[in-house]
């Protein structure tokens, strides 16, 4: 049998169920491979090793119990899972990559979490993120940047690049991240693994830290699309803790051997192959394109004409709704306090000592967007032309029911390359930042490497609420390649 | 679009965030450039076209008003700085 922490989800749940495996054994296998390469990963913010192993002895129990009484055991027992540390998990810190949380544990565990621990995971630890989530490469956290498996001077992306990176370097077969402007697609594209943007709604945001309130989604990572799913399937649907979350039905996600795509009508815009972008990149989407129609999809163009304008939309919107939710860290009720003699002082010396640079600077633009006399030129445009957005994909999806395109413009970037050029490290999220104006789910998937040995992301988009499509076309595709098999060369 | 540096002070201020010189400088310039490239928006003919309010479909979200548990009162405090007899502790609002 191969090493354990190979196992898909997928193979890991099949075996525990056949008795071939125990959870402490799975769980073993996965802190001893996070031993071996965290040092150089550096994918973990804080480690839960201890509470893994007395739940996956629980599992084990559970699993034995049950098979003794016959009854039906949680569809997730005993699966090894790590959180993006911007999820709440109660009684376990959660900094967000942030100074100012270093000390934070919550009271609650957020609804999704929640969700996966209920269908019966075992927690690893927390992942590290871009500070609040807001960075494209994970070189903004407080705690060290995180490098990329397949080359370690490279990004893994971001900002749930430790979740990406952990589920490339095997060190567990699933995570948890969060998606606000490609937060999940763009490092799932960098570290060749498979990451789900849900529709807007569709899980809970209950204890996710807010950053871009009307743009947040929590999603999920696996090497398959079909590990993707299972996680995808277990925490979605109605919350009552969240105002925003869907009472809409989510469907069974039925996956098999069946490569079949026939009848499936595949859309690919001219707006999202732009000059400058990595010719390989370009290539891997259009090849993986024509694997899709060979296997029976049928291929058009579409056109999504307001593209061009989602970056500046979601770069005045996204620090617009943070510089507001940002406004709660004030040292008083939770986090690290600077003192000062009069209240003023404290808010002051707590956020401007507490905050990294990236944050401070879309809290400033947030504020500036929002401010008296801008507030209609930036923030209320914005809002418009979000609406013209929103409304190209949907005459797109009148006309086909998947819209394929890159993840990113490039594959993984150096560490330190866009380090004095905001505006440049915000280009990295052109093609993903759409979906999420729009509300709409996207399943970034490894269709590819290029010269450097870097693996090449394609993205699939699909009406709200579709989910099912995207899982089914990318399994489709993964049944007759093995891009998504490849394994780092350190994580072997 | 040139911000001045009394216009990021005001900004800052307005956010409740102490900068030092150097950073109100690099926020000047960073944030000039943004919202250079953020004015391509003013280009666009938005006449008759609403602000998003939401992506999804309008719905009534109101519930019941019932009581309910919340958390308990020194779960809330463990992560305050300061706390004094079951309340956050703050120094003087008014100097």
């Amino acid at each position: 049998m191969t090493a354990l922490s190979q196992l898909t989800a997928r193979e890991a749940l099949e075996a525990l169920e056949l008795g071939r495996i125990s959870s402490m054994e799975l769980t073993r296998a996965c802190i001893q491979q996070i031993d071996r390469l965290e040092p150089g990963v550096h994918a973990f913010i804080t480690r839960t090793s201890e509470q893994a192993l007395s739940q996956a002895l629980a599992a084990d129990t559970l699993r034995a119990e049950a098979r003794q009484s016959g009854q039906p055991v949680p569809p997730l027992l005993g699966l090894p899972l790590v959180v993006k540390d911007i999820l709440a998990l109660s009684g376990v810190r959660c900094t967000c990559g942030s100074r100012i949380l270093e000390h934070f544990v919550p009271p609650y565990t957020a609804t999704s979490v929640q969700r996966l621990l209920d269908a019966g995971v075992v927690v690893l630890g927390k992942t590290n993120t871009d500070e609040y989530a807001m960075g494209s490469s994970t070189e903004n956290s407080a705690y060290g940047r995180t490098f990329n498996p397949w080359d370690m001077s490279r990004v893994p992306g971001g900002s749930s690049g430790g979740s990406a990176a952990a589920v490339a370097a095997r060190m567990a077969p699933v995570a948890l991240g969060t998606d606000t402007g490609g937060s999940v697609r763009q490092p799932a594209a960098y570290c060749g693994v498979t990451g789900i943007k849900p529709t807007y709604g569709r899980v809970s945001r209950y204890g996710l830290v807010a950053y871009g309130s009307s743009l947040d989604s929590v999603g999920a990572f696996g090497r398959t699309a079909e590990d993707a799913a299972m996680l995808f399937s277990a925490m979605a649907g109605y919350d009552p803790l969240d105002a925003t979350s869907m009472d809409a039905p989510v469907p069974a996600i039925q996956l098999n051997g069946d490569a079949n795509l026939k009848g499936l009508r595949v859309g690919v815009p001219r707006e999202y192959f732009i000059s400058g972008m990595q010719p390989e990149v370009e290539n891997g989407v259009k090849q993986a394109v024509k694997q899709l129609a060979a296997l029976g999809a049928s291929v058009r163009e579409v056109h999504l004409p307001h593209t061009e304008y989602a970056l500046p939309v979601y770069y005045l919107i996204a620090p617009a709704e943070a510089s507001a939710n940002l406004a709660r860290y004030d040292g008083i009720r939770f986090g690290e306090r600077k003192d000062g003699e009069v209240m003023w002082d404290i808010f002051y010396r707590t956020r401007g000592a507490g905050f990294g640079p990236e944050v401070k600077r879309r809290i400033m633009l947030g504020t500036y967007a929002l401010s008296a006399g801008y507030y209609d030129a930036y923030y209320g445009q914005a809002q418009k032309v979000r609406t013209l957005i929103k409304r190209d994909f949907e005459n797109a999806f009148q006309s086909v029911d998947v819209i394929a395109t890159p993840v990113a413009p490039t594959t993984a970037f150096r560490a330190g390359e866009h380090s004095n050029d905001p505006l440049a490290m915000y280009l990295e999220d052109v093609f993903t930042l759409p979906t999420n104006l729009a509300g709409v789910p996207g399943l970034a998937f490894p269709v590819g490497f290029d010269k450097a040995g870097l693996p090449i992301g394609m993205q699939l988009m699909g009406p709200h609420f579709r989910e099912d499509v995207l899982f089914r076309a990318a399994h489709a595709y993964q049944q007759v390649t093995d891009w998504h098999k490849r394994v780092p060369a350190l994580a072997q | 679009m040139k911000l001045t540096l009394a216009e990021v002070e005001h900004i800052a201020q307005l956010a409740r965030l102490e900068l030092s010189a150097a950073e109100k400088e690099l926020y000047r310039q960073q944030l000039s450039a943004i919202l250079d490239y953020a004015a391509r928006l003013q280009a666009l003919d938005t006449s008759g076209i609403p602000p998003t309010a939401s992506v999804l479909p309008p719905r009534s979200v109101l519930r019941e008003d019932e009581p309910r548990p919340g958390l308990p009162i020194e779960e809330v405090l463990r992560n305050a700085a300061q706390i004094d007899d079951h309340q956050f502790r703050v120094p003087p609002v008014l100097e």
